[in-house]
């Protein structure tokens, strides 16, 4: 079993306004090896984006990390000067973002933004930089790239300047690419060619990749891992088989019965879940899904569950008090292998 | 582009036209006329109906307006009424100190705006903002006049650092220093007058840019918030900043001559104003047509820079 290459440890992130602090994420732990790729899901406003701007460290002037570590070779990106942190950026871990339209400055040509980035972290002249960003541009699979270079971006479509994006992020060779909801703002048939360019691209390059998205159909398609997340936690921690085969926690299930399915029946109703997810400031006792939970008792009312490993080998979480007598004949099955 | 610049032009000729006739009837139903107002103490009732009658100012309006109209349409401006000289003459002799004038005031203006404007956009709501925000309330608020006073009574009364007015010092030997030594007062009461109204487009211009999805892209490329700011940002907060300009001319050219009487700056606003004062009309039209073709002309020039700033923007 290879090492890790990030280590997120009990991440809580906050955002001040002048009522105060509002906590966005809380308790979000997870692991990353090189060339793996875990997928987050969840409903809009869950803390998707917070979580990945939080490893990014770019939560802007009102936002702070509070507590945990996160942490990419030795260093934890939680503690880092802003100098260093800016060395990471671009350089170890890069971001692409949802809306492709307006993530490119309109001002300045495909090249110059490429140029600035690979000038900034790799030793190259500029002819040389201008050569690479080619290059790049023709890995992601853009026509006439020498001249792609020297255009703005309005030029070019949705899909395009997602490609851009993509050949600009990986020109660094990261360790680490962060996608926030990369397909979501694009129509579908562009969405599968993105998403199978970044299949192509993580298995030339290894890069392990961070690939947020509120659509299962994406996160089943590109994950190794899943991290289910509702309210600013991690609600369920599973392989993506394990996920799709048995999911255990109720907002899960929730989550997968609404995802339309060719092969059923047209007239079947598409389930949701019931209600919205609460806001920060008004985050209910216990179990922050019990309002829309069908299978809430007293104690999912009245206490916070932890998020507990109901499998051998700590591979599948849950943080649900339903799967409590799991966890426990787990912890004891465990005890025993050690006795004996 | 050429073609675009071209239709603005030919647009631009009867917006021109209706200028002239609008301002010849306001100049000639001013109270007074040309003869009345230059005319000595003994002249008789007789002389003046001759002298009158000798400028023509006795046909019907509309016979002066087409004359003085076919005058400007080969060229000739007329000859002003109170000095006799060439229009064209008095106008060329003045228009160097004036550009001079509003040139440095405009530097002056973007000197002061642009950073300020920045600062305070990028430190929202601090002390700096106030400050800032309160400092271009004054410069809108103040008129020039006063502060033109108050500049010559500070820095060459009190202080005695520049001289009160001129443009060079009388029996000097003039030169650049001293011309510029005569300059910087004026321009600075031209320049803050302009920056006030221009530190708050920056200032809402940088603010609206600074939430933009592409900022978040080129910190997340490792990039120095200098850069994000002084790069990403500005340049996209220019776009709107350059249409400032256009639409700060015609305050320029009235702030020009309310500054250059206080001044004694020897430029076309002072013209402007003795030339009201003797009811001089070729020169005061010649002055009205000059101020319409700047206006008509910057806004042209503002919008050929607004497509070079920005190339989302092709006209065609
Ligand atoms: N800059 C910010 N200031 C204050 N609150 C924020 C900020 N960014 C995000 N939040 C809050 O954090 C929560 C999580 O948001 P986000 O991570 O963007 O959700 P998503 O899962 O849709 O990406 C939301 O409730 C949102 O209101
Ligand atoms: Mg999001």
């Amino acid at each position: 079993m290879s090492s890790n290459l990030l280590e997120v440890e009990k991440l809580q992130t906050a955002f001040k306004n002048d009522k105060g602090e509002v906590i966005s994420v809380d308790e979000v732990t997870f692991n990353l090896k090189p060339g793996e790729t875990i997928g987050i899901v969840g409903e809009s406003g869950c803390g998707k984006s917070v979580t990945s701007l939080s490893v990014m460290r770019l939560l802007g002037k009102s936002g702070y990390i509070k507590k945990g570590s996160i942490k990419l070779g030795g260093n934890d990106l939680a503690q880092l000067p802003e100098a260093h942190m800016r060395h990471i950026r671009g350089n170890e871990i890069s971001m692409i973002f949802q809306e492709p339209m307006t993530s490119l400055n309109p001002v300045f040509t495909i090249g110059n933004q490429m140029m600035e980035l690979i000038l900034l972290h790799m030793k190259l002249s500029k002819k040389e930089a201008k050569m690479y960003a080619i290059e790049m541009l023709k890995k992601v699979g853009i026509p006439r790239a020498e001249e792609i270079i020297h255009e703005y971006p309005h030029k070019l479509s949705g899909g395009m300047r997602q490609r851009v994006m993509i050949a600009m992020a990986l020109s660094c060779k990261p360790k680490l690419l962060i996608a926030d909801e990369p397909t979501t703002a694009l129509d579908v048939t562009i969405q599968a060619q993105i998403l199978e360019l970044m299949k192509k691209l993580r298995q030339e390059s290894n890069t392990a990749i961070m690939m947020i998205s509120h659509d299962l159909g994406v996160i089943a398609e590109m994950a190794d891992k899943v991290l289910v997340m509702y309210a600013g936690q991690v609600v369920e921690e599973a392989d993506v088989f394990a996920l799709f085969d048995e999911p255990k926690h109720p907002y899960t299930k929730g989550l997968m019965e609404s995802i339309p399915h060719l092969e059923y029946d047209s007239h079947e109703r598409l389930a949701s879940i019931p209600g919205t997810v609460p806001t920060l400031k008004h985050m209910p006792k216990g179990c922050r899904f019990h309002t829309r939970c069908p299978f809430a008792n007293e104690k999912c009312k009245n206490e916070k569950p932890p998020l507990l490993s109901i499998n051998q080998h700590d591979e599948h979480k849950v943080r649900c008090w339903l799967y409590e007598d799991q966890h426990q004949q787990i912890l004891a099955d465990t005890q025993r292998e050690v006795h004996a | 582009m050429f073609q675009y610049i071209v239709r603005r032009i030919l647009i631009a000729l009867p917006v021109l036209f209706g200028v002239t006739i609008f301002s010849f009837l306001i100049v000639n139903m001013a109270p007074g006329n040309p003869v009345e107002m230059q005319i000595n103490p003994d002249a008789t009732a007789a002389d003046i109906a001759l002298k009158k009658e000798a400028l023509g100012l006795n046909d019907p309006l509309y016979v002066q307006y087409v004359r003085w109209l076919s005058g400007i349409l080969h060229g000739n401006f007329g000859f002003s009424f109170s000095t006799h000289q060439a229009v064209t003459g008095m106008i060329s002799d003045r228009i160097g100190p004036t550009l001079l004038l509003m040139g440095t005031a405009i530097i002056i203006a973007y000197l002061i705006a642009i950073p300020i404007g920045i600062l305070s956009a990028t430190r929202q709501y601090s002390w700096m903002d106030y400050l800032s925000t309160s400092f271009s309330f004054l410069g809108i608020s103040i008129p020039h006049f006063f502060l033109g006073l108050g500049a010559i009574y500070v820095f060459s009364i009190v202080f005695q650092i520049f001289p009160t007015g001129g443009m060079n010092t009388l029996g000097g030997t003039g030169g650049f220093a001293d011309t510029f030594n005569h300059l910087i007062l004026p321009a600075l009461v031209l320049g803050t007058g302009i920056a006030g109204s221009m530190v708050r487009y920056v200032r809402s211009s940088v603010l609206e840019i600074l939430g933009q999805d592409y900022l978040r892209t080129a910190r997340s490329k490792g990039l120095k918030e200098f850069f994000v700011i002084n790069k990403h940002a500005l340049r996209n907060a220019l776009i709107p900043i350059i249409t400032v300009i256009g639409m700060d001319i015609p305050l320029l050219i009235g702030g020009a001559v309310v500054t250059e009487q206080i001044f004694q700056w020897p430029g076309l606003g002072q013209l402007t104003i003795q030339s009201i004062g003797s009811r001089d009309y070729p020169t005061l039209m010649a002055m009205n047509l000059m101020a319409a073709v700047a206006v008509l002309l910057s806004n042209l020039i503002t919008d050929v820079l607004y497509s070079v700033a920005d190339p989302r923007i092709k006209y065609n």
